[in-house]
């Protein structure tokens, strides 16, 4: 079984290639991409399914052992996020295909975005399983470099300019990963994850606390933690919709993911426990009052997803199993609503050709099934039981007054406030958008294709039946977060021979 | 272990990292390229100075305890690699930013330009701004659209 585990990253990298020789050859281009995609879906189940039931897969790559070389894991961590991740690409993916954004078109000769997007995805399959530190930086690099082509897709003059703010953003973010990669191995002389689990402990404390917060500055600029996140809302907006619900779905994850994978396994310690609660107070709180002063949907969207990372640096701050448990949920459940609420957006501006809350009106008569897929969405981002978004939530309250103490205490209150807020929010987006009467100058524009709304519908459904397989899925989070914890096994399976 | 660091090399790396941060602060994106480009220079010396310095570690060639160790040696050629890929990526972009624009400097974001035409029509307080009013500053109050000659859109 473990020759499945470099199959989600081999794929998309061959899709890519594949897809690339037949530019301009739409129908195989996508049957390609669509095709990969799907069998990268299928891989990360069989590899969830494997996990969950065997332990850890690891395969070192050209047969180089552990320390040496470099490895991937998949542990249910990892195969959980490879699930998510691939099938929200996958729906993604069918709704761009849908929406003829992957076409050729005056303005984008060559047509690069299945390549792009496989690149993509491959960046985000090798960062979950990449393990060793400089392999995940790699992981992160590919995602980037594909992400700034596709931010600046076609080139028009808005995208440029926003694109290059969140490009000089993200390679200050690398060069910062970059340098913490550099002093790790300086201290330690390892780069390989397990190996470092086992030699930080005997590094002096101050050197430990200082590589541990220049690693949490790398990924915290990634994840659009507080301070550093004023880059997200403006740069995301203005690309084509399916490119902003991916990136908003998976890639400030991919940043959650990096930080929960070092502050389990290489800081097991709670030194900065405290400094990650009071950054992710700051986000929500941040967050949510920067979206109820917006009124265009795709920015307003952008600030609720800065919002509720705070939600997951929360359960990590709490170093409690519970806490992480509430995390990995959480980051789930928030992948697959984040990309659903875009899709709609998109929807929404293929409809009436705007998102701007001031001039649309009358969407729920106008187009009731838009009005459904956004309200059932709407209500799962603001917590309303008996949705994933509420099931979430209590589990990270509950993690919090369990937890106890003035600033888990001060930590609920923040989250029931977002959450409230966010609440507040959604509901001022249906008013505006969908139920007041229609605003004059919003002309109906073309029926919406059917792939489009099929990809959305699939996906308000996954976050809905993330209510329904809630039981199971905590299962395998609990598993997930009990093993993150205690470290052994990682470390066992990566070093069978004990670290050297 | 001896890393072959001394104060030398600790102070290029300085330099050129502070220079490129300095010149990353630009407005003009030819400037944050070269900022990228010197921070990413002082970042790879950095972890070359990492590892372990000796004679060329090649079996035969060098006894294995002088040897150098390759490890950092071959991710800074990984790094190098990037590094290149996004200058490029860059220099795509600020020329495409000239090509549209006629300047590749990156303007102020949607909200700040709300705040300055508020501001313009005295409906925040000039004290928001932070110290200069938008009086004065007439290129915040008026923002300089039309003075260049736009180019036509596309590369025909």
């Amino acid at each position: 079984m473990t020759a499945l585990v470099p199959l989600p990253v081999l794929l998309p990298l061959l899709g890519a290639a594949l897809t690339l020789l037949l530019a301009n050859r739409p129908l195989p281009q996508r049957v390609v991409s669509v095709g990969c995609l799907a069998a990268t879906l299928v891989v990360a189940v069989l590899l969830l399914v494997q996990t969950y039931r065997h332990g850890l897969l690891v395969v070192d790559i050209g047969a180089w052992p552990a320390p040496v070389g470099i490895v991937l894991v998949a542990d249910q961590l990892a195969a959980l996020m490879l699930v998510v991740s691939s099938a929200v690409t996958l729906c993604v993916l069918l709704y761009s295909i849908g929406q003829g954004q992957a076409e050729t078109s005056e303005t984008a000769p060559l047509a690069i975005f299945h390549p792009t997007y496989l690149v993509l995805t491959a960046g985000v399959t090798n960062a979950f399983l990449a393990g060793d530190l400089f392999n995940l930086f790699v992981g992160f690099e590919m995602l980037l470099a594909a992400s700034f082509v596709l931010i600046t897709l076609n080139g028009t003059e808005l995208r440029i300019r926003t694109g290059s703010t969140y490009v000089v953003v993200n390679v200050l973010a690398s060069m910062i990963f970059l340098i913490s990669v550099g002093l790790v191995y300086a201290a330690s002389g390892t780069l390989n994850l397990a190996h470092l689990a086992a030699r930080l402990d005997a590094l002096p404390d101050g050197v430990r606390l200082s590589l541990q917060l220049m690693l949490l500055l790398a990924f915290g600029i990634k994840a659009a933690v507080f301070p550093l996140s004023a880059w997200l809302p403006d740069s995301y907006p203005t690309a084509p919709a399916p490119v902003t619900a991916v990136f908003a779905g998976l890639l400030t994850k991919v940043g959650v993911y990096a930080i929960i994978r070092t502050q389990t396994l290489l800081f097991p310690g709670q030194e900065a426990g405290e400094l990650l609660m009071v950054v992710a107070g700051l986000t929500m709180l941040v967050g949510i009052l920067g979206a109820v002063a917006q009124s265009d949907m795709k920015r307003l969207l952008s600030f609720t997803l800065v919002s509720h990372i705070g939600f997951m640096i929360f359960g990590v701050g709490l170093s409690t199993v519970a806490g992480l448990v509430g995390a990995i949920f959480y980051v789930i459940h928030h992948i697959t609503i984040q990309t659903a609420l875009f899709l709609v957006t998109g929807l929404v501006e293929q409809r009436t050709g705007s998102t701007d809350l001031r001039r649309l009106g009358g969407l729920a008569r106008m187009a009731p099934v838009l009005g459904v897929l956004f309200f059932v969405s709407a209500m799962n981002l603001a917590g309303i039981p008996p949705f994933s978004g509420f099931l979430g939530k209590l589990g990270l309250l509950q993690a919090g007054v369990a937890a106890g103490g003035p600033l888990p205490w001060a930590l609920v209150a923040a989250g029931t406030l977002t959450s409230l807020l966010t609440l507040y929010v959604a509901s001022r987006m249906w008013n505006l958008a969908f139920w007041r009467a229609p605003c004059q100058g919003v002309a109906p524009t073309a029926p919406l294709p059917a792939l489009m709304v099929g990809a959305t519908v699939t996906l308000v459904a996954l976050g809905v039946a993330l209510t329904v397989v809630a039981g199971p899925l905590f299962n395998v989070t609990t598993d997930a977060a009990v093993n993150l914890r205690e470290r052994t096994p990682y470390i066992q399976a990566v070093l069978p021979g004990g670290p050297p | 272990m001896s890393t072959g660091a001394n104060l030398v090399s600790f102070v290029a790396i300085g330099v050129l990292v502070g220079c490129g941060v300095t010149l990353l602060l630009e407005r003009s994106l030819s400037r944050v390229l070269l900022g990228i480009i010197l921070i990413g220079n002082g970042v790879n010396l950095l972890i070359i100075f990492g590892g372990r310095a000796g004679g060329a570690p090649i079996i035969g060639v060098t006894e294995p305890a002088a040897m150098s160790d390759a490890l950092p040696q071959a991710m800074v050629l990984t790094a190098i690699v990037i590094t290149f890929g996004f200058t490029a990526f860059l220099l795509a972009i600020s020329y495409r930013s000239w090509y549209l624009t006629g300047d590749d400097e990156v303007p102020d974001d949607v909200e700040d330009r709300q705040i300055v035409r508020r501001a313009a029509a005295k409906q925040v307080s000039t004290a928001d701004l932070g110290g200069e009013g938008a009086d004065e500053d007439p290129e915040q109050v008026f923002p300089p659209l039309d003075h260049r000659s736009r180019r036509d859109e596309g590369p025909g």
